[in-house]
């Protein structure tokens, strides 16, 4: 193959690194809900004009919508944050079986450490349990050639393929050479029941097909080159992946390493050969024992990190302790803790809330904020849509306590929707509170259906949420400045005493949109 | 080139902008030549959290992050992050702390403080002004490119030896 020209170096992180590679790819369609560390893929796709990028109501909807293009017939593309991989799983593990058209890539960022999560699960579970290949660049620059490979590896094997990144992947900054766009030829979009159409029989037979391909995908990981073997002087040897093979770099330069870019399947006999040029050897990787517990069934003599390191992220520092078999020492580091913004209109909506002393049931956004102290008025926050269902359910457990459901306007098109409509099925009463300041602002300012802009600022229909908790069925629905304290104050006391299922939409916009304007 | 890696460790509160300076820096180093690494916080943090942003250039960078005592600069922002973050800097590296009093009150407007720094900053680093001068075109709109020349230069003249 003719060698690209490379066009110019520019200093850009993982995540825009990856949206580089993908728009070099030809990428024709880009999907997803905003999460961090995963929402600059998206947003610098947005600036290249040859690529249609939606933010998509959440992520099931995105991942329907992309793999559907690739269907289709255009190299398409799902990114999300780890628990937004969670909400996709429906459509994900059918999809394994359907198989693509056109390439299709998840890319799914975790977070371990949590620098901006509610936990810190381990996707590459994920690649085992879909039956999917998985690749993990372990910098920038190998994002951007990794999620090309990414496209090869989908189309010629008829599967969506993983790209798992981390905080420190997507969020590390790297000088990268830049390619130019080459779009491959466009594959015919044809009706194939027996492919696309998921019933047993069909199903079935596509099972026959998953496991075939994996065996095949077991044979590529074999003689990839980004399953890499880095001879070094054989003393001690290391398998890892990720960011934390750019940690162990700087620690063991010496040292022996199989580095895992795509790590899953396994590709057993590379390991087993590099576990006999070494004389001790060690598995180091973040978060779960993914290779760890896999290696060990392969009876290769390894030694990997204390389980106490299954927590949090490792860092550079780390390695040494894991090397000589330590457990991890917590360490206290005290860290100005993030707040709501000055003049932010979430304090407004809480200070009333804590005025009447209710039990909130809580969601995630920049509101979460709220339920630390001094101001302590948001009690729960499991996952998004959440404030709403927990609503319905604290006041079945709890008839008798004062109960409020709070959820932000991106979070309630996201998935609060559904959970209000359950309420009105199913004859719950009490009292939804939507804070309404017209954008995605914990993510940093996204466009969602509220709002009436598409995420490259277009005005397109705008969803009027009144207008749709009246349909989904609340009895009342009010609007109403927090700002105005007076008026705020009083319709909440006065829903909050009635027999009925109400929403109170606290309408005003984040501070950070207004400066913006 | 020499085999040295050069590390900063950039500290300060959210809205101060502390990924604005390990920007500016990290684009100065690209321009000239050096291979870069650089870790920011995103999301929480920057809601007037504690932001910390590591840069790290030479002629090979693994690590995005720097180690305790693996420093040779810190530049910080904020004098309450200052006892955190100088667990990082090596023996004998340079707390560039001691220079944030002097430099708010030579600045008009508290936002230009990150482009004050790096100016103090940059001499102590091998990278010519030309590349400076390029960063700070690079990293700004074009709008305040000028302002933040002038405030980097007059940062540069107070970090000269
Ligand atoms: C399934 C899932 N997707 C994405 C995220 C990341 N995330 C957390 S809160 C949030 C949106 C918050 O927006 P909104 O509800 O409008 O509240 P605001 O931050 O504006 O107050 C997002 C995208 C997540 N935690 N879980
Ligand atoms: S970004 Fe907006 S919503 Fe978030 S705390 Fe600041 S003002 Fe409030």
């Amino acid at each position: 193959m003719a060698k690209k020209k490379t066009l110019q170096k520019a200093l850009l992180s993982g995540n825009e690194a990856l949206a580089h590679g993908a728009y070099e790819a030809g990428l024709g369609v880009a999907c997803a809900y905003p999460g961090t560390p995963s929402t600059e893929i998206l947003e610098t796709l947005a600036g290249f004009k040859e690529i249609d990028v939606q933010w998509s109501v959440n992520e099931k909807v995105a991942y329907e919508v992309a793999l559907g293009a690739a269907v289709a017939g255009v190299r398409s593309l799902f990114a999300c944050k780890h628990v937004g991989l969670n909400v996709a799983m429906d459509p994900l593990m059918t999809s394994s079986y359907t198989g693509v058209n056109a390439g299709f890539v998840i890319v799914v960022a975790d977070d371990p450490g949590m620098h901006s999560s509610q936990n810190e699960q381990d996707t590459r579970w994920v690649a085992i349990y879909s039956k999917m290949p998985l690749l993990e660049p372990s910098s920038p620059a190998e994002a951007r050639e990794y999620i090309q490979e990414a496209f090869r590896i989908s189309e010629r094997f008829d599967t969506p393929v993983m790209v798992r990144m981390t905080t420190r992947v997507s969020h590390t900054k790297e000088d990268v050479a830049l390619g130019e766009r080459q779009v491959p030829p466009r594959p015919a979009f044809e009706r194939n029941a027996a492919k696309y159409v998921m019933v047993p029989g069909h199903a079935y037979q596509r099972h026959i097909f998953v496991e075939k391909r994996l065996d095949k995908l077991k044979a590529l990981a074999e003689r990839t080159k980004f399953n890499r073997i880095e001879p070094g002087d054989g003393k001690i040897g290391f398998i890892t992946s990720s960011v934390t093979y750019q940690y162990l770099k700087d620690v063991y330069p010496d040292a022996s390493y199989l580095k895992l870019g795509m790590s899953y399947p396994f590709c057993d006999d590379k390991i087993t050969a590099f576990a006999k040029t070494v004389r001790k050897l060690f598995v180091v990787e973040e978060l779960d024992p993914f290779l760890e517990e896999h290696i060990k069934t392969l009876g290769v003599k390894c030694t990997a990190k204390d389980p106490s390191f299954r927590v949090g992220e490792l860092t550079p520092e780390s390695m040494p302790e894991i090397v000589a078999g330590r457990a991890k020492r917590e360490k206290k580091v005290v860290k100005r803790p993030p707040r709501l913004c000055a003049g932010c209109p979430h304090w407004a909506s809480f200070a009333a809330l804590k005025k009447i002393d209710a039990f909130v049931a809580g969601d995630i956004g920049c509101y979460t904020l709220a339920s630390l102290p001094p101001t302590a008025a948001l009690h729960s926050c499991l996952c998004m849509g959440a404030g709403v269902t927990w609503h319905e359910g604290w006041r079945k457990g709890a008839p008798n306590k004062k109960i409020v459901g709070v959820v932000g306007d991106s979070t309630f098109v996201h998935s609060g929707v559904t959970g209000l409509i359950n309420a009105a099925y199913n004859k719950a009463k009490g009292v939804i509170l939507i804070l309404d300041n017209s954008t995605t602002a914990m993510t940093g300012g996204q466009q969602h259906p509220g709002t009436g802009l598409t995420i490259r600022n277009e005005p397109t229909k705008q969803l009027i949420l009144e207008d749709l908790c009246r349909a989904c069925g609340a009895d009342n629905v009010d609007v109403v400045d927090p700002m105005d304290v007076k008026a705020f104050a009083a319709i909440l006391e006065k829903r909050i005493n009635e027999d009925a299922l109400s929403v109170i939409v606290s309408r005003h916009p984040c501070r950070l949109l207004k400066r913006q304007v | 080139m020499k085999d040295t890696v050069y590390s900063i460790t950039f500290g300060g509160i959210g809205g101060q902008g502390v990924l604005k300076a390990s920007e500016i820096c990290g684009w100065a180093a690209l321009y000239a030549g050096y291979h870069i690494k650089k870790s920011e916080v995103h999301g929480m943090a920057q809601r007037g959290g504690s932001v910390e942003s590591h840069l790290r250039f030479g002629k090979r960078v693994y690590s995005p992050l720097i180690v305790a005592g693996g420093a040779d600069f810190l530049v910080c922002f904020h004098h309450d992050e200052q006892p955190r973050l100088k667990a990082f800097l090596k023996k004998g590296g340079t707390d560039m702390t001691d220079f944030l009093d002097k430099v708010q009150e030579l600045i008009d407007d508290p936002r230009s403080l990150n482009t004050a720094l790096v100016g103090v900053l940059s001499p102590k680093l091998p990278i010519s002004e030309t590349c400076w001068m390029k960063a700070i075109e690079t990293v700004f709109k074009p709008a305040i490119v000028a302002e933040n020349k002038k405030v980097f230069l007059t940062g540069r003249e107070i970090g000269r030896p």
